[in-house]
């Protein structure tokens, strides 16, 4: 009997509602970001990821007043990500109510942010996302850190990247393979795994899910402490309950 | 009244909340207001972040005496550092607590230490764990034995003083969990985040009478 691996899923949201893309090109309308929320923390979900893809900067503010309303009505921990820019930022959404601020693009502009805000606010509260993709550079190949959604290659190693975050103060590390996102092949397990060896901190496991078993292969494979996904809850193929009674007939730990 | 204490060290707003779910008609107040806190009839000391910081936080705020007045006469709920700051000492920081209970906070350690599932330890200690129940308290009525509750921290209580332990949880070790002793019951969870287990506790602590 132990700590359970937690199972979280990505709601992305824009102009105040929640959105589902398919393969990245329509966006769906997926409802109202309260009552998703409230649906996926009845069917059991252990944190819920919420990221901010608005593009332009007019409707920021949005997602404070959306968190605000989750906040008063679901009792689980809420993260948040997407165009967090500034310390100003993080206590931003803190103080609407999220418990981790998610933070990507602008640590690798200004890495000091995860020093700053993580000092500030604890450890606890900073989640570095890292978008990775395996590059091949002459006859070697290493998992390259991406930014602005995997258009922007940066040149940084996802390893060294992943320490060098960690030693800044980031409390939790969320690992996307750009390569795996939206496949359905399932988690890149070798980038989890080598990113979860170095660090002490919990990681979470992202891009690729397409089944069940793939979340259970990230745990036991990948050795992640989390998995995140969107489309598989999204779309009604599987119920979050669902995954944990498959998740617990592999032995896996869940809450229940 | 109900205070649950402000002194600038992070979000309160989500103990607020469940306080409110809860019990929606109660008087609740985030307060950094000396007066508040004598006034209030039940107190939460909630803390979140480094607890050197906290301490420090406190202190600059004058709120030392308040909380310790708090904690020898009403009920009152310790939550995460909350807990921490009522013993002796912490290693983190090597800074003094509140020294209202005797015990050391001490670090993880991970050097040795594999989780159940043969990987390396994480620190902090995130998610949801199972909560033990020692003994039988006012606190603990409609939450089963073992349910999970959710934690995140790197510091755990280490105390000779047996008497006051109420709950243990088990990261590679066994630790307490909760504390309780007289009119004082303290987490290292987060009950205001725990789901439906987390608000059964608020509300068990709205309607203690101690």
């Amino acid at each position: 009997m132990s700590l359970a691996k937690r199972i979280i899923p990505c709601l992305d949201v824009t102009d105040g509602r929640v959105v589902k893309g398919i393969n990245f090109l329509e966006l769906k309308d997926a409802g109202d970001p309260v009552e998703v929320a409230k649906k996926y923390n009845e069917q059991g979900a252990d944190e819920l990821t919420f990221l901010d893809i608005t593009a332009s900067s007019d409707n920021r503010g949005l997602i404070l007043h959306i968190i605000e309303n989750v906040a008063k009505e679901v009792f689980i921990p809420l993260t948040v990500g997407g165009g967090v820019r500034t310390v100003e930022d993080v206590r931003n959404l803190l103080n609407a109510g999220a418990d981790k601020v998610s933070i990507n693009t602008s640590a690798i502009i200004n890495p000091d942010i995860i020093y700053q805000t993580s000092s500030r606010f604890g450890s606890q509260c900073i989640v570095v996302a890292i978008d990775a993709k395996l590059t091949l550079e002459g006859s070697k190949s290493f998992w390259q850190v991406f930014t602005h959604g995997g258009r922007n290659a940066t040149r940084l190693n996802a390893i060294e990247w992943a320490e060098k975050m960690v030693s800044l103060g980031a409390g939790e590390l969320l690992i996307t393979s750009m390569d795996r996102d939206g496949t359905k092949k399932g988690f890149d397990l070798e980038l989890i795994k080598a990113i979860s060896d170095k660090v002490d901190v919990p990681i979470i496991a992202s891009g690729g899910v397409g089944d069940l078993q793939h979340l259970v292969d990230g745990i036991k494979i990948g050795g992640a402490d989390a998995v995140l996904a969107a489309s598989i809850f999204h779309f009604g193929e599987y119920k979050i309950s669902e995954a944990k009674a498959f998740m617990k007939s592999n032995h896996i730990e869940i809450r229940q | 009244m109900i205070a649950i204490i402000d002194y600038g060290m992070g979000n309160l707003k989500s103990v607020f909340n469940a306080f409110k779910q809860v019990s929606p008609e109660a008087d609740i107040k985030v307060t950094s207001n000396p007066a508040d806190i004598k006034k209030a009839h039940r107190v939460v000391f909630p803390g979140q972040g480094a607890m050197p910081d906290c301490i420090r936080e406190l202190d600059e705020r004058n709120l030392r005496s308040s909380v310790i007045d708090a904690a020898k006469t009403k009920p009152f709920l310790g939550i995460c550092i909350g807990l921490q700051m009522l013993f002796d000492k912490s290693e983190e920081g090597n800074v003094d607590g509140l020294g209202l209970l005797s015990g050391t906070i001490k670090r993880f350690n991970n050097q040795n230490s594999l989780d159940e599932s043969g990987h390396k330890l994480k620190i902090p200690h995130m998610g949801w764990n199972e909560v033990s129940q020692t003994n039988k308290h006012p606190l603990w009525q409609n939450i089963s034995d073992n349910d999970r509750f959710y934690f995140v921290h790197s510091y755990y209580l280490e105390s000779q003083d047996k008497s006051i332990v109420s709950a243990e949880t088990s990261y590679a070790q066994k630790f307490c969990c909760a504390i309780a002793k007289d009119n004082i019951f303290a987490v290292q969870f987060h009950p205001e985040k725990s789901s439906l287990a987390g608000l059964e506790l608020i509300k068990n602590f709205i309607q203690w009478s101690i």
